[in-house]
């Protein structure tokens, strides 16, 4: 194995992806919100910093997701649809060194991201404070994890759909996502046995990404469980981990024509 | 060990969302030995472009084998030896061809110490050392495909396979090209082309294949191609009336005082040659009338299967 053709990759996809304006677009908007809740903040009086935190990571959050669907759906679609995968699969690299060197490409990027954002974010909240927030600094680090795995999903869907219906697909296990921790619940109380077992099953195959959610511990300063962050972005890593095998084996078998 | 060898090769697309099948090769059969400048030919849609990519492992064979230098195309160790030019190649629209060339440097792992001297030579061998900070964007058709020429030579393979490497050059850049495989040749790499343009092909190659709706009708040398049916000999005679032709050969032209007839073998010429004169002619010149690669190409392709 030679992991300077995956850097090779990775590289170029970086580059692909901070080329593309939607990146710049999304992180514009980004920065705008933080600006907007320093605004509102200023209208309203007494729980200004708990406003900004709030809004301020619902816009790392949500334009980190937006960017992870958008880059992840298209890019490796686009070196199908362009052919520029003509000259790359034929060299002499194993087709799973593209899927991770276009993978590491955007993780680079999102962690790029997320590092200006939550920047922009811990600087707002500076100038109110006069001090760094840890608890933010913590929901910005696991909303990087969740971002890598929603853009593991992005490209696995984009391995053998159109990039609409990928899109699509994306969102939704996005917003399912963030409610499939109910399953277990749903499955103690579900009647009979085939039900249970099925949610039982439906709540480990789908992502669970309350699993990053620690904006509400970050807005009102709450206690999190030791271990929570460690174990969460073990669970990431893994299910983003298994989400990229699936693609690589869909990857390993297609024709490209 | 021969540098390409196909064996039954079958490829169905199933395609759509209801799946509909289509079959583009039917048991192809190839060998190109090392050392040859070998010519793919075959009409529109034949089936070129699928033959080549799974050579070069964008497609999967659906039955038979591909080998490249004995092992199969599917293995690293076979592409390490090979280069590839796609048709109509299209490349990362805002590098600059010495960083592309550095990206595909890096696919097959080269070192940067060699790297570092072949991007420029390729660069210069392939009429593109003066446009090296011209990102891809702004290359023309015949630039693009002369890109694609220097990356398909950064490994410095010893099997090149290009897909319409004329395509999409002027007749200058054709010339630079085909000097380019020549010179390939002479350095005992094997070179597998695919190509409409027949003279082209008939200019530079050792041995063709075509192709006719996914099987291979003929293959062979040149020779063995064009020569199985000379179509015979064409001879100019001048001072003769065309009336006392008859029973020599089939007229086909009279310019001024000049006869051109037509013989259609080598019994045929040896009596023309001797009656002709006997009869007070006089034999201006005899030109063997040989198939050309378009009448065999022609040929192939108007037959029924
Ligand atoms: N993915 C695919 N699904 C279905 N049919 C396909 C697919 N790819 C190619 N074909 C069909 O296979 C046939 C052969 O195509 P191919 O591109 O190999 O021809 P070609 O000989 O290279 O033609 P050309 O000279 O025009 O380049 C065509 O009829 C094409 O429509
Ligand atoms: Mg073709």
């Amino acid at each position: 194995m030679k992991p300077i053709a995956i850097a090779a990759i990775a590289l170029t996809s970086f580059r692909e992806a901070v080329r593309d304006k939607i990146l710049y677009l999304l992180l514009f908007f980004g920065l705008l919100l933080i600006a907007t809740s320093r605004v509102i903040s200023w209208l309203t009086v007494g729980a200004e910093i708990k406003i900004i935190i709030d809004i301020g990571l619902a816009g790392v959050s949500i334009f980190g997701v937006l960017v992870s669907i958008f880059i992840g759906i298209s890019i490796v679609h686009k070196e199908i649809e362009h052919k520029t995968i003509y000259t790359i699969i034929p060299k002499p690299i194993h087709r799973y060194q593209f899927i991770l060197g276009k993978f590491a490409g955007l993780a680079i990027t999102l962690l790029l991201n997320v590092i200006v954002m939550s920047a922009m974010l811990q600087i707002a909240i500076f100038l109110k404070t006069w001090s760094w927030n840890f608890p933010v600094f913590r929901a910005c680090v696991l909303i990087l994890f969740e971002l890598l795995v929603i853009v593991s999903i992005a490209i696995l869907f984009s391995s053998f759909s159109t990039p609409i219906l990928s899109f699509l697909l994306t969102l939704m296990l996005y917003l399912i996502g963030h409610i499939s921790y109910n399953l277990i619940g749903l499955a103690q109380k579900a009647p009979g046995t085939l039900l249970p077992i099925l949610l039982k099953v439906l709540y480990y195959v789908l992502p669970n990404l309350e699993n990053f959610n620690l904006k509400t511990a970050a807005v009102h300063n709450l206690p999190v469980p030791p271990g929570f962050v460690w174990a969460s972005i073990q669970y990431g890593l893994l299910y983003t981990a298994v989400v990229l095998l699936l693609s690589i084996t869909i990857f390993q078998k297609r024709d490209f024509s | 060990m021969d540098a390409i060898s196909i064996r039954n090769l079958w490829k169905v697309f199933r395609s759509g969302f209801i799946p509909r099948r289509r079959t583009v090769l039917r048991g192809i059969n190839l060998d190109v030995r090392q050392g040859e400048v070998f010519a793919f030919l075959g009409p529109n849609g034949a089936g070129k472009t699928t033959t080549i990519k799974t050579i070069v492992n964008l497609i999967r064979p659906t039955n038979g084998d591909v080998l490249i230098f004995g092992k199969k195309a599917s293995t690293i160790d076979a592409r390490r030896r090979i280069g590839f030019l796609p048709e109509n190649p299209y490349f990362y629209q805002y590098l600059r061809p010495v960083e592309f060339l550095q990206f595909n440097a890096d696919l097959c792992g080269l070192p940067r110490r060699v790297s570092r001297t072949r991007i420029p030579e390729l660069l210069q061998l392939v009429g593109l050392g003066d446009r090296t900070q011209l990102p891809i964007r702004k290359f023309s058709k015949g630039m693009v495909q002369r890109l694609g020429m220097a990356q398909a030579m950064i490994n410095d393979p010893d099997l090149l396979i290009l897909d319409e490497p004329l395509s999409g050059l002027d007749p200058i850049g054709r010339k630079e090209f085909r000097d380019i495989i020549l010179d390939l040749r002479d350095r005992g790499k094997t070179i597998f082309f695919s190509s409409h343009i027949l003279q082209d092909a008939e200019m530079i190659c050792h041995r063709a294949a075509i192709l006719v709706n996914g099987e291979v009708r003929r293959i062979g040398t040149l020779e063995e191609l064009t020569a199985q049916d000379i179509a015979g000999y064409e001879i100019s005679i001048q001072g003769f009336d065309a009336d006392r032709i008859s029973g020599l050969g089939r007229i086909i032209a009279t310019q001024d005082k000049t006869i051109f007839i037509q013989v259609s073998d080598q019994t045929g010429l040896d009596r023309a040659l001797s009656e002709i004169p006997a009869r007070g002619g006089q034999i201006q010149s005899v030109i063997p009338r040989r198939k050309t690669l378009e009448d065999v190409f022609m040929g192939e392709v108007q037959k029924k299967s």
